[in-house]
């Protein structure tokens, strides 16, 4: 299925989004995802299904003023 | 008194960003050398390995100190308020620096989606800090909205020109008694920290002056001297200006030799 994982096309045989995560090496706790503008708390990510053209954002810790 | 916000006491009047700097190690000086007690951070798009920020977030942690996430680049109310809510899960805190950009050149908040985002964020359990402008009423709303802290610029994000208005913060401060007000955006200078102290400002939060310094942990120690100075000349009774000389040493008693 073809997704769009922070701003970059990407083919993925993941069905859920914690799949994703594992594929995509993202293992560790400093992680917050989005699917579509909306925030998935980490708790609920084996459980929310990816579809076809899902936007996806995966950010992390960055230095800030 | 020490400064307190949203319940927490903070030990230092300055709060540090933590972007811009020459290396993670510089940063991590400038931060000890500033003693502050918060450092502002973000959150960004990670990487494919997935790596980078995992080490920032390792580095940050490493300083001890109360982290303050921001919005930055959200120019929507949709945006800041998700990337609050990643923010809180990632950073492990409900405060957040919520900042609404309106104008991609001045960077120059939108007020009006501020205010909207406070609430929502507010409504959710978020401490706000809102970087917002000097107007009085988007101050009283933003209060409305549950804010227990304002932090207007003094001039535009990174423009380093210092307290552009200082009538307008005057008038601010004499007009929120009560709320915790951090002067958040434009300083360049420690004189410029010491200037909205001294108008009874309750903090700073700063980032470029100190990153782009030549030696940044000495401007960090320079900018935390000049808050405390400023901070101590407002409780101290600061004079007016006069219109008009007035000598310093006594007239009576002078000798006459004509």
């Amino acid at each position: 299925m073809k997704l769009i994982v922070n701003g970059q096309a990407l083919e993925s045989q993941a069905r859920t989004l914690s799949e994703l995560m594992t594929e995509l090496g993202h293992t560790g706790n400093w992680f917050a995802t989005a699917i579509n503008s909306e925030f998935v708390p980490g708790s609920e990510r084996n459980e929310v299904r990816l579809s076809e053209g899902d936007r996806v954002e995966i950010l992390t810790p960055r230095q800030g003023g | 008194m020490p400064l307190t916000v949203y319940g927490t006491e903070l030990s230092s009047r300055l709060l540090l960003g933590t972007a811009q700097y020459p290396s993670p190690a510089i940063l991590s000086e400038a931060a000890k050398s500033s003693g502050a007690s918060v450092v502002t951070v973000s959150l960004r798009r990670e990487g494919i390995q997935g790596e980078t920020g995992g080490r920032f977030w390792s580095l940050v942690r490493e300083l001890g100190l109360r982290v303050l996430p921001n919005t930055a680049g959200c120019h929507t109310v949709k945006e800041a308020v998700t990337t609050a809510k990643m923010a809180r899960e990632v950073f492990g805190t409900n405060w957040i620096k919520l900042e609404v950009i309106g104008h991609h050149d001045t960077l120059q908040p939108d007020v009006f989606g501020l205010v909207e985002a406070a609430r929502i964020l507010t409504e959710d359990g978020f401490a706000v800090f809102p970087y917002t402008t000097e107007d009085l009423v988007v101050g009283e709303r933003l209060i409305e909205a549950g804010c227990e802290v304002l932090m207007p610029w003094c001039a535009p994000i990174g423009s380093a020109k210092g307290p552009v208005n200082l009538d307008a913060l005057r008038a601010y401060r004499a007009h929120f008694p009560d709320t915790s007000l951090i002067v958040d955006a434009g300083l360049g200078r420690p004189s410029h920290a010491a200037a909205v102290m001294e108008l009874g400002f309750d903090g700073v939060l700063l980032n470029t002056a100190v990153a782009k310094a030549g030696n940044p942990a000495a401007m960090a120690i320079a900018f935390a001297q000049a808050v405390e100075a400023g901070h101590a000349a407002y409780g101290a009774g600061i004079l007016e200006p006069r219109d008009m000389a007035v000598p310093s040493t006594p007239v009576i008693g002078k000798a006459v030799f004509s």
